[in-house]
């Protein structure tokens, strides 16, 4: 065949992360740093109810939209946790991990030219998606100095009379910045003025380690604009399970319905039903692995600490991310001499925008030991770099 | 913080102070105060080593002893737990409700010892009225802890 393949897909960069998995992965003994999933296991009683389902023959589609149960029991968790009312038989998508609900998401709003913003450093999949939808996004570079919150001036600055969606990235992968309630009153303000939508990223909500999180979409008037993706992934440590969801108005999770019914059909059966399990009884696992990851939070702040590491406190998600502008290198070398000299794998910040230029990510969804291991030796390294 | 510090020494009770203040988000003064508190409320007991003896040539035998007694007046089952736990081999003694009244582990080198011990001492009590030993086989899992399995990372090496 000679034929060209599609000129959008093909325009796109692959993701930076990849080019760094190839080289990690040719390292045999690396102990790594750069996984962006949970460490826990899914809490058996949540496996239990999936082979559940499994030996009942719960084996067919689900309806489009989800089950009514898991729906119901999404609208319960939101009410109780975030404090966000929606209605179940119409507002409420259960997707293909919030991956999807971020694809679907994005084509069910956008028109060609329409602009996207994009806060970056920010989950690699936002620019593709709104590129693929023919949007063209506009990246704001969140800076270290406002703890990689979105500013209302930051907002304020990147809008057009072109401007469709901004995307809220937060708790955030992977600066584990969050946004607090005066951070969203702020910009909220700027989004009601001009009329632009939300898609707001909280797959990371149960795990803040200052406040309990804040959705937007409990702000007063943002309902109506945003559209709210969670899932199940990290709160539950349910990745494999593929399986999150999409809370919007009627209108637009009407839209997108129709594109996840043609792609995908439905989330997965099983899954679905382990995930009704997770909501109605899962609440003391998330407290327990949230425990564990502050613990480890604190312990990483603290080794940074010791060596001098200028980093801010994070108090989101389960990263951490340094600043390794005093070696003079950029996050790529440093990750691949650390890598090479110590053997140990972390994300060159650059992998989730421009703006991670001169960071790098380091994730805590590893135990206590593994990161002591892993610290010393990065201690090591900044020691050997600083002689130099 | 309470809570916090006893469930991480309760999995690891080799913690150094050090640690517990950093994983805790206090300091170690803080962190030291409260657990001399904790032993002195009793609430703290002791620090143990969990071993699994299977693997070490150390002959052990371990049986779970259910026994029904009459309660004393005044005293109810305690005096009699008393008489059974001052055995050094008796490892632990629980009040049970339901078809029994007392769990009794005991631990000796062999068959022959945990069999004498029932006979001669155990249903000799004056208030014994009945005893069924069950021997254990094997441990899988112990406080929490699964013996014999080496957990292995199996996720991709970097993921975004």
């Amino acid at each position: 065949m000679t034929k060209p393949l599609s000129e959008a897909v093909e325009s796109l960069k692959p993701s930076g992360i990849r080019k760094f998995f190839d080289l990690v992965s040719e390292m045999k003994d690396a102990i790594s740093l750069g996984v962006g999933e949970p460490d826990f296991d899914t809490p058996w009683h949540i496996r239990d109810e999936g082979i559940f389902a499994l030996e009942k023959g719960k084996t067919f589609y689900t309806s489009n939209a989800g089950l009514k149960e898991l729906r119901e029991e999404i609208c319960n968790y939101l009410k109780r946790r975030q404090n966000v009312s929606y209605n179940p038989n119409k507002e409420v998508l259960v997707t293909v991990g919030g991956s999807e609900a971020i694809d679907i998401g994005l084509r069910a709003l956008v028109n060609p030219g329409d602009e996207v913003i994009i806060p970056q450093p920010s989950y690699v999949s936002y620019e593709p998606c709104a590129v693929l939808a023919g949007a063209k996004p506009v990246i704001i570079d969140l800076k270290a100095e406002n703890e990689f919150r979105l500013t209302a001036d930051e907002l304020k600055a990147a809008i057009t009379d072109k401007t469709k969606v901004l995307i809220l990235p937060f708790p955030n992968n992977p600066t584990g910045a969050i946004m607090e309630r005066k951070d969203l009153e702020d910009i909220a303000k700027i989004i009601k003025e001009n009329d632009i939508y939300v898609m707001s990223d909280e797959i990371y909500a149960e795990l803040t380690y200052k406040n309990e999180h804040v959705s937007i979409a409990s702000l007063d008037g943002m309902k109506e604009r945003t559209i709210l993706i969670n899932g199940f992934s990290k709160a539950y440590a349910m990745t494999g399970w593929r399986l999150g969801y999409a809370c919007a108005p009627e209108n637009i999770i009407k839209q997108m319905t129709k594109i996840h019914q043609f792609a995908i059909m439905c989330a997965p059966t099983t899954s679905q039903y382990a995930a009704v399990e997770a909501l109605k009884n899962g609440d003391d696992d998330v407290k327990m692995m949230k425990t564990a990851y502050n613990q480890r939070r604190r312990f990483l702040i603290n080794a940074f600490k010791e060596m001098n590491l200028e980093c801010f406190e994070p108090f989101g998600a389960f990263y951490v991310f340094p600043c390794i502008k005093e070696f003079g290198m950029t996050s790529e070398e440093f990750a691949t001499r650390f890598l090479e000299e110590e053997k140990i794998a972390v994300v060159p910040g650059n992998a989730f925008g421009e703006s991670g230029e001169g960071f790098v990510r380091i994730s805590y969804a590893y135990s206590i030991d593994s990161l002591k291991i892993a610290l010393k030796r990065l201690k090591n390294f900044v020691d050997r770099l600083r002689k130099s | 913080m309470r809570d916090e510090l006893l469930a991480l020494i309760e999995k690891n009770s080799r913690m150094g102070l050090d640690e517990l203040a950093v994983l805790l988000g206090v300091n170690e003064t803080e962190a030291a105060e409260e657990l001399v508190k904790l032993e002195q409320e009793g609430i703290i007991c002791g620090y143990h080593t969990l071993i699994n003896w299977d693997k070490t040539s150390i002959e052990k035998v371990t049986a779970l002893i259910e026994v029904k007694v009459t309660p004393q007046r005044g005293q109810g089952f305690d005096r009699i737990a008393e008489r059974i736990y001052n055995y050094p081999e008796v490892k632990s003694v629980y009040l049970i409700s339901g078809g029994y009244d007392l769990l009794v582990t005991l631990e000796e080198k062999t068959l022959k010892e945990i069999a004498s011990f029932v006979s001669d001492k155990l249903s000799t009590l004056d208030s014994v009225l009945s005893t069924a030993t069950h021997f254990i086989l094997k441990k899988y899992k112990d406080h929490g802890t699964v013996f014999d399995k080496k957990r292995e990372d199996e996720r991709e090496i970097i993921t975004p």
